[in-house]
């Protein structure tokens, strides 16, 4: 195995493509080197991207921010604008791992591991949030929605990187927020999940929503039935229940050592219900 | 495998050492730097027992590659004591009782510094959500939460 | 032995907050444990592990391994010794396996190189051909007469029909007749349970560094409960002599009953016998899992009648456990203890254990006990909710006192098992509010205790300080308790003492660590060896006064002279007669050995209260306090700490702690993310309240504290979930999922 440290984006994709082997991009570490302790992996090349110019800083533009690629969750959870402005993004990423492993971790590494479970991606996606992917010919912006394909499995290729990713500006009296169930309070990979973003009309109902699961299915699911449950109301019980019941019916799980299917079903449209009452009110909303 | 040569400061002392590309700051501090105060308990970020700093920062030694201690300031326990004298969370975990056989307590002590430096004053929610990551299999965590207590309410008023 | 019959005394250091002499070295990084010694010319071993849960070895070739640069030694289970007993052949054949795999992870070979890289991938290299088997990991399936044989020919003498070869052990205990008490009850309730395989889960995997020479002799560094006890069983398994091997204990990095016998030591001495240089090996977190012990999985009914006063009239328990692939004898503590708590005239237990293709059982904290305590103080819980009555006071009604027939068979001595349940019935937790959605537990829990071998040294240092040998790892702790005797018996300061733990060589066999027996026999032998100390002053100063040995007598750490006849002396401090000591017969020491009784049985009461998340089926733990009879507590902190500890464990078993095995019996969550001990937000402040009923055995009280408190959380959560949730939960760990699928069914 060698082990290389561009310093420009172009480097990084230059050393990828002329690799013929297998490579693997390091940016947080959390999830390559536990593939490496465990022999799932045995790269030829490691790619360490935190010393490209630009992809450990976090900048502002148009309204919304430009987040790095290596920026890790601690520091996510450090920035006072972003957590105000997506603080449903922010608790995703935040309750990756240990305090050790926010040390460490990065979003973009959360979304090109592909997991299922992956706490980042299913506010990302309720976000709207969208990757720049630097590649042989250059940049290119691609929907986050668009990135997983299947458990391990993204469409970012392998002699690109994601390099930075854009969370947009949002309409005032907008919250978002991220709930997961995990059998212990820290330390566990999501069983299921739910991100919801919402933005509100004067009259405190909801006017644009956007309802995100994740764990229930190869990839995360946007439910726009229970999108569609939402608009136009203020979260009610009858409300809240339509939009369990959508959830609930997105899902299609797997049974695993994690939880089985139909636990996951029924606590997937729990979350959603209550990641929308926390939404509601971050977006100013009250009932 | 070819080994790399790295440069790096450890516990304030310029250190260099060579390891091979693969090689985890863990492994390159256990065997290579004689540090064996980070212990390794599962070797994939999930009992922070290899707890350092890197930078400022918290980690698990287990999850960073040597080689990427380039240029970076790595604290190890055996650096938290300063001289003869004990850090205060050091001493307060001798005299609450906070550690029964210690293989988790290098670790705990380092994460609980990290803690301490960014929030002097952490509730006992925030001390244990923080620790978390930190697992000790004898104590139950009470008398480490108290200790840590301990230390802090010292730490501020000295 | 005789017991002591003493006047209660006033202890001057026993009882005191003291730190502990080992603490600096703790949280200073300093402290060696088990992975953290090298020696020059050092290779390290890896070990080939079987991916099958059952199969035949067909063959193993290890030619391309052999041939890798680097590698310096491969070793199977041909290397080791032939002829032993049976016991200790089955640990042999779990360090190596003999012809079979029997479990996920089973080691098969080993290799020693001259780096952990290239031992690994010399592994690799090592093919190994199988002839798969049908497996079985369930207990109830592995008893049936059409299970999976695991290993044949070691089945209990006579196999009752329709029961499977892998029965290979059975018991039963109890007086009196459980029909005719059932027929005098006014509620019976019979259930079934069952209980996950848990893990020690201690932190510091097992890690070992060997050396063999030419001429046989070798040495070896391991984290161990006991040292004598992996000398016995790698002689054996080496085919050596027990003079030819010297074993020094690391410091330990957690055990819990699971680091009592060997799984890496004999490898790394093959390996250092074949590759003539040190040989280290350190297990990683998954192989710990996977080939290592853990407690018993179970199935069990318990039936139990009581009146509608809350007297109980009889109870019946039927435990049926896996020790995993090797005949395993938990059961029969299981079977003990299950209604150990109650003074009942009419019991009886009945135990099983059955062959399964998990990993061999390794003893784990009070083993067998939680699993049948738990059975039986659901089934208490569940007649005292439809019958109306107070838990609490159910309790008290029908507790085993002194002079009660215990359900296994002695009656006992004084114990404190009254005044604990006194303690919880005071305690403001008990009459705490609760909200909607909580439950409050309650569970009693048992322990034997054990005492054991023991030989320890205790010298009289020239300048007035005493060191201790003595041969227990310390564990938690302990090395501060028995200098704290020490200190007390010679009436010293507890600075002046300190106490190491020797090496196989320097002292006289001693049992592990285990049974909570070190507080309790180590203490035993240390005040023992300090008497014997003291009479050996006496002596020095009768000569120095010319009187009698009789007509001098030890107070307060000097020696003064007794009785009408002795004279006018000052008194000569232990420093004073420890300068004189080459001028008054050569060094002073003091020595005990002895095999000891009396240890004393331990009772503990858990309070627990609960909130569960019907949506969920999530559980939180509010607010716990564990109650427990110590005898008497030498170190408080650390008795304390035992109470806390072993309640945390206990609370892990009950919600999510679990071996889980997919159909072709792989173990799915080797590793702490999906094995899931309790991290410090899932808990509560852990209050505990200690009781001291002197133990009889002792000169200073001591019970053995370390066991009994990992038995009642099992029970006490459950009988607070299963409040809080308005269903009975009869299934271990309750999960979510397994919560949440009992909320749903009840509607």
């Amino acid at each position: 195995m060698r082990y290389a440290r561009p310093e420009t984006a172009t480097e990084a994709v230059g050393l990828l493509a002329n690799e013929a082997g297998v490579t693997r991009v390091l940016a947080g570490g959390t999830d390559v080197l536990v593939q490496l302790r465990a022999g799932s992996v045995t790269p030829d090349l490691i790619v360490d991207i935190k010393r490209i110019a630009g992809l450990r800083a976090i900048t502002p533009e148009a309204g919304g921010f430009r987040i790095g690629a290596a920026v890790s969750g601690a520091e996510l959870g450090e920035h006072a604008a972003l957590c105000a402005l997506w603080p449903g993004v922010v608790e995703g990423c935040n309750l990756i791992g240990s305090t050790q492993v926010q040390g460490r971790a990065t979003m973009a590494g959360n979304l090109c591991n592909g997991s299922p479970a992956a706490d980042a991606v299913p506010g990302l996606v309720a976000a709207e949030a969208t990757a720049r992917i630097e590649g042989p010919t250059g940049p290119r912006e691609c929907a986050v929605a668009d990135i997983p394909t299947g458990p391990g499995k993204t469409a970012v290729q392998r002699d690109e990187i994601v390099t930075s990713i854009f969370l947009p500006a949002r309409p005032a009296r907008s919250g978002d927020a991220y709930l997961r169930f995990i059998p212990r309070t820290e330390m566990d990979i999501a069983v299921a999940s739910a991100a919801v973003n919402l933005t509100l009309a004067t009259d405190g109902t909801i006017a644009a929503a956007r309802v995100v699961l994740g764990a229930v299915a190869p990839t995360v699911v946007l439910v726009t039935e229970a999108a569609t449950a939402l608009i136009g109301n203020r979260p009610d019980a009858a409300t809240l229940a339509t939009l369990q019941a959508a959830c609930s019916a997105a899902c299609n799980p797997i049974d695993d050592k994690r939880g089985t299917a139909e636990f996951r079903t029924q606590v997937a449209g729990v979350l959603a219900k209550r990641a929308t009452l926390i939404a509601y009110a971050r977006a100013g909303g009250s009932l | 495998m070819k080994t790399v040569p790295v440069s790096t400061t450890i516990n304030g002392d310029a250190a260099e050492f060579i390891c091979a590309p693969d090689e985890t700051l863990l492994d390159v501090l256990r065997n290579r730097m004689g540090l064996t105060g980070a212990k390794e308990g599962c070797g994939t970020g999930d009992c922070g027992a290899c707890s350092v700093t890197l930078d400022g920062r918290l980690v698990c030694s287990c999850l960073v590659l040597g080689v990427e201690a380039e240029g970076a300031e790595i604290a190890t326990i055996e650096g938290l004591a300063t001289g003869d004298g004990l850090h205060p969370l050091q001493q307060a975990f001798i005299d609450h009782a906070a550690l029964q056989c210690g293989i988790c307590t290098p670790g705990i002590l380092v994460a609980a510094k990290a803690l301490l430096d960014k929030n002097p004053d952490p509730s006992e929610t925030e001390l244990r959500y923080w620790l978390a990551g930190n697992l000790c299999r004898c104590t139950g965590y009470d008398k480490i939460i108290r200790a840590v207590q301990a230390a802090a309410r010292q730490m501020r008023s000295a | 032995m005789a017991f002591d019959t003493e006047p209660k005394r006033d202890f001057k250091v026993v009882g005191r907050r003291v730190a502990r002499p080992d603490g600096i070295d703790k949280v200073t990084g300093r402290a060696l444990y088990g992975a953290d010694m090298s020696a020059p010319g050092m290779l390290m071993g890896a070990i080939l592990r079987s991916p099958h849960a059952h199969a035949e070895i067909v063959s193993i070739d290890v030619t391309a391994a052999v041939a890798l640069d680097g590698v310096k030694a491969v070793v199977t289970g041909a290397d080791f010794a032939d002829a032993m007993d049976a016991a200790t052949a089955d640990v042999r054949d779990n360090c190596l396996a003999r012809g079979k795999v029997l479990y996920d992870g089973h080691a098969v070979a080993a290799v020693a190189a001259a780096s952990g890289a290239i031992a690994r991938a010399a592994l690799d290299l090592i093919k190994v051909e199988y002839r798969v088997l049908p497996s079985v990991t369930d207990v109830d399936l592995a008893m049936r007469a059409d299970a999976p044989v695991v290993q044949a020919g070691r089945a209990v003498e006579v196999v009752p029909v329709g029961l499977s070869e892998n029965v290979t052990d059975h018991c039963e205990f109890g007086h009196g007749d459980p029909e005719a008490g059932f027929a005098a009850a006014d509620l019976v309730i019979d259930r079934s349970f069952t209980t996950a395989a848990t893990h020690q889960g201690y932190i510091e995997p097992h890690a070992c560094l060997a050396s063999m020479g030419p001429d046989g002799k070798a040495d070896l560094w391991c984290t161990t409960q006991g040292q004598w006890a992996v000398r016995t069983a790698c002689s054996a398994i080496l085919g050596m002599r027990a003079s030819q091997l010297r074993v020094t204990a690391s410091e330990i990095g957690g055990g819990f009953g699971g680091k009592t016998t060997v799984f890496i030591e004999p490898v790394a001495l093959a390996l250092s016998r074949k590759a003539g240089r040190p040989v280290k090996i350190v297990m990683s977190r998954t192989e710990v899992f996977r080939a290592t012990g853990p407690t018993v999985a179970s199935s069990i009914d318990v039936k139990i009648g009581m009146t509608k006063e809350g007297r109980i009239t009889a109870g019946t328990a039927t435990l049926r456990y896996t020790g995993g692939a090797f005949p395993c004898g938990t059961v029969a503590m299981g079977a003990q203890a299950a209604f150990a708590a109650y003074d009942l005239a009419a019991v009886r237990t009945f135990g099983w254990n059955a062959l399964t293709n998990r990993p061999k059982e390794a003893a784990y904290r009070a083993p067998g006990a939680p699993q049948a305590i738990y059975a039986v103080e659901s089934v208490v819980d569940e007649l005292c909710q439809k019958l109306a009555l107070d838990p609490l006071e159910v309790r008290l009604l029908n507790a085993a006192r002194e002079g009660t027939r215990s359900s296994y068979g002695p009656t006992f001595e004084a114990i404190g098992l009254e005044a604990t349940l006194e303690a919880a019935k005071a305690h403001p937790h008990y009459a705490a509010p609760l909200a909607a959605g909580q439950g409050r537990g309650l569970s009693c829990g048992f322990w034997f205790n054990f005492g054991g071998n023991t030989s320890v040294s205790l010298t009289i240092n020239t300048d007035g300080t005493v060191g201790i040998t003595e041969g227990n790892p310390d564990i938690g702790g302990s090395r501060a308790a028995i200098s704290q005797m020490a200190a007390e018996e010679l009436g010293i300061p507890y600075e002046q003492v300190r106490t190491v733990i020797a090496d196989t060589s320097s002292l006289g066999h001693n049992d592990v660590t285990d049974g909570s027996r070190v507080t309790f026999a180590v203490g035993l032998a240390v005040i023992k060896a300090a008497r014997d100390a003291i009479a050996k002053m006496c002596a020095r100063v009768a000569r120095i006064w010319g009187i009698d040995p009789e007509a001098v007598e030890w107070v307060d750490g000097a020696a003064r002279p007794t009785g009408p006849n002795a004279g006018t002396f000052p008194p000569m401090t232990l420093a004073e007669i420890a300068a004189l000591s080459f001028k008054t017969g050569g060094p002073i020491a003091g020595h005990h050995e002895s095999n000891a009784d009396g240890a004393g049985v331990s009772f503990g009461v858990h309070l627990v209260d609960v909130e569960v998340d019907r949506e969920t089926g999530a559980t939180k733990v509010l607010r716990y306090t564990v109650f427990q009879d110590a005898g008497k507590a030498v170190q408080p902190d650390y008795v304390e700490g035992q109470m806390q500890g072993g309640a945390v464990q206990g609370i892990g078993w009950a919600l999510n702690e679990e071996y889980i095995h997919d159909a072709e019996g792989h173990l799915l969550n080797p590793g702490f993310l999906d094995y899931r001990v309790p991290v410090a937000s899932d808990l509560p402040p852990i209050e505990a309240v200690i009781l001291e009923i002197p133990n009889p055995g002792h000169p200073y009280g001591v019970r053995g504290v370390g066991e009994t408190p990992i038995v009642p959380p099992l029970a006490a959560i459950a009988n607070a979930v299963s409040r809080a949730a308005g269903v009975r939960l009869t299934a271990l760990p309750m999960s979510p999922p397994r919560v949440l699928k009992a909320l749903t069914a009840q509607g």
